[in-house]
């Protein structure tokens, strides 16, 4: 067989299957020209590249200057090379250098699914006010003023935060942390 | 108490019947959490993760739904312990390396485990056979709920339930389901459907996930994005996709009745002879043939032979089990030798081959 590489006539030695998009690809190569591509060169293949694709490493690698978490002491070269984080302060050290590999990644950036429940009152409350101001600013749009102030009163009681929990009591806190949960 | 008394015997495992069970084996729902304010288990010092791994433990433990399982550490255990857990897909081959500072909790009825300090400090597992994704979801979230009162899970309002690798991060979830298509296989159709599953974001792996092989026809297929994406819809997507496997798989077998018959009773027919007769028989050879015996079985050519005797076989007949059976540890070769010698006393006496002429 051979190399695949435009005027390459050499017999191709090194055969790649790569999968792109769903789509078998296979790659033959002779000896040299695998060189040049850095096939042969196992770092050119770094596993989370392989993993995360798009070149995630390199991504993590192009922040500016040499970030480190002040929890764990995790450094953008430890990311590089494991893939993993340190804790999960990590995220908010490595949030900008993160953020593009997350698009790449996901479907979104935003979380949209389960929420702890403790949490979850509190998301709540930002996601209704984050509605009022929606329905708020389309009602000024429309020149519905009625509708205007009604939302606007209804925003305006949210500023003031319900100070009793609407969380129900737990029925025996036992540590620091259900008391936490619930206000003893 | 000894983890091998624990186990459930491998007929009760194989006697559980669920939906759609002639192509789904099971559906499983994995989560990642980890608790605040401590390192993840890559990062963490051995003390750390020991004293992590105390702390969650018993947490776990406590749970209704792991009332009278199994809990401890993974340094005690055997490595032919470990083992039977991954062959019974309760362990990841990675956690199986894993010794002091990581831990496992396994459910009276082994469809609920827990693995402390993998990857993450929890990785919550739910198991049940057949096409019951839904409702292992559901089991899934109620347990994970329920650990919520003792643990505080590391969560950020934007990123979601946070995880050592970010390919996890959002819901932390992955669903997947084993599919047994040995008709996609037979006709050559399965590059095809692999590759459509891949496009739509899900990700295709052999038995025991990540980089294995697709041996005896089994394919897992599981969702590959965890953030900007609910549970629900994921959940959903899975099932859809997997109807639709189904739906391919069943046109296959229909395909190879029609178009190929002696062809099929020739694969069927000798997967069998091989199996009833062989003195020498490799855990390879013997889960492709006994999954050509399961599809013999499911397209009613056999009388006297049923599917959980094939998956029990299938189940006993992996490494560690084979051992465990035998009572001493094995070499490859003697395996082998005892593999046959099994498979010849079940399939053996089995009467009425019901393959045409």
């Amino acid at each position: 067989m051979q190399c695949c590489q435009p005027d390459c006539e050499n017999e191709a030695t090194v055969h790649l299957t790569e999968i792109v998009d769903g789509q078998m690809k296979k790659i033959d190569l002779c000896e040299e020209c695998a060189k040049e591509q850095g096939v042969t060169d196992p770092k050119g293949f770094a596993l989370a590249d392989l993993l995360l694709g798009l070149g995630a490493a390199s991504e993590m690698e192009s922040g500016s200057g040499e970030l480190e978490c002040p929890a764990c002491g995790f450094a953008q070269a430890d990311f590089k090379k494991s893939g993993r984080l340190g804790c999960s302060d990590c995220y908010a050290t490595f949030a900008e250098p993160l953020e593009g590999m997350l698009k790449q990644m996901h479907k979104g950036t935003q979380h949209v699914g389960k929420v702890p429940k403790a949490l979850r009152q509190e998301m709540d409350f930002t996601k209704h006010r984050q509605q009022l101001e929606k329905q708020l600013s389309k009602a000024i749009e429309t020149e519905d003023y009625e509708q205007a102030a009604l939302v606007r009163d209804q925003l305006r009681g949210l500023d003031v935060p319900p100070e009793e929990p609407v969380e129900p009591l737990e029925p025996k806190p036992k540590s620091a942390k259900s008391v936490k949960g619930g206000e003893a | 108490m000894e983890l091998r008394k624990f186990l459930s015997s491998t007929t009760d495992l194989s006697t559980c019947e669920g939906p759609q069970d002639h192509v789904v084996l099971s559906s499983r729902v994995r989560l990642a959490r980890n608790v605040t304010g401590r390192p993840f288990p890559g990062r963490a010092k051995k003390a750390s993760r020991v004293e992590t791994c105390q702390f969650i433990q018993p947490a776990i433990a406590a749970a209704s739904l792991m009332r009278g399982g199994f809990s401890e550490s993974m340094e005690p255990l055997q490595a032919l312990d470990k083992q039977l857990l991954v062959e019974r897909h309760l362990i990841s081959r990675e956690h199986a390396a894993k010794g002091a500072g990581s831990g496992l909790v396994l459910s009276k009825d082994e469809t609920l485990s827990v693995m402390i300090n993998e990857e993450d400090h929890l990785r919550m597992q739910a198991l049940l056979p057949g096409l019951q994704v839904k409702q292992v979801w559901k089991k899934m979230d109620k347990f994970d709920t329920s650990l919520e009162k003792k643990l505080d899970f590391a969560f950020d309002a934007q990123l979601g339930y946070l995880t050592a690798c970010p390919t996890n991060l959002g819901t932390g979830i992955r669903v997947s389901a084993m599919l047994h298509l040995p008709g996609l296989v037979l006709t050559d159709q399965v590059n095809q459907i692999v590759q459509a599953v891949t496009k739509l974001g899900h990700a295709v792996r052999g038995l025991y996930g990540e980089g294995t092989e697709a041996l005896g026809h089994l394919f897992q297929v599981s969702n590959q994005m965890t953030l900007g994406e609910s549970e629900a819809d994921i959940i959903e997507r899975i099932h859809k996709v997997v109807l639709q496997v189904i739906e391919h798989e069943e046109n296959a077998r229909q395909t190879l009745l029609r178009t190929k018959a002696k062809e099929l009773y020739n694969h069927i027919g000798r997967a069998y002879g091989t199996l009833a007769h062989a003195h020498i028989v490799s855990s390879k050879e013997t889960m492709n043939q006994l999954s050509l015996l399961r599809l013999g079985v499911k397209l009613e050519l056999f009388k006297g032979l049923t599917t959980p005797m094939l998956d029990e076989l299938f189940l006993l007949s992996q490494p560690a089990h084979m051992q465990e059976l035998v009572g001493e540890k094995l070499s490859g070769e003697e395996r082998d030798l005892h593999r046959a010698d099994l498979l010849r006393k079940h399939l053996g006496k089995v009467k009425g081959l019901k393959l045409p002429e």
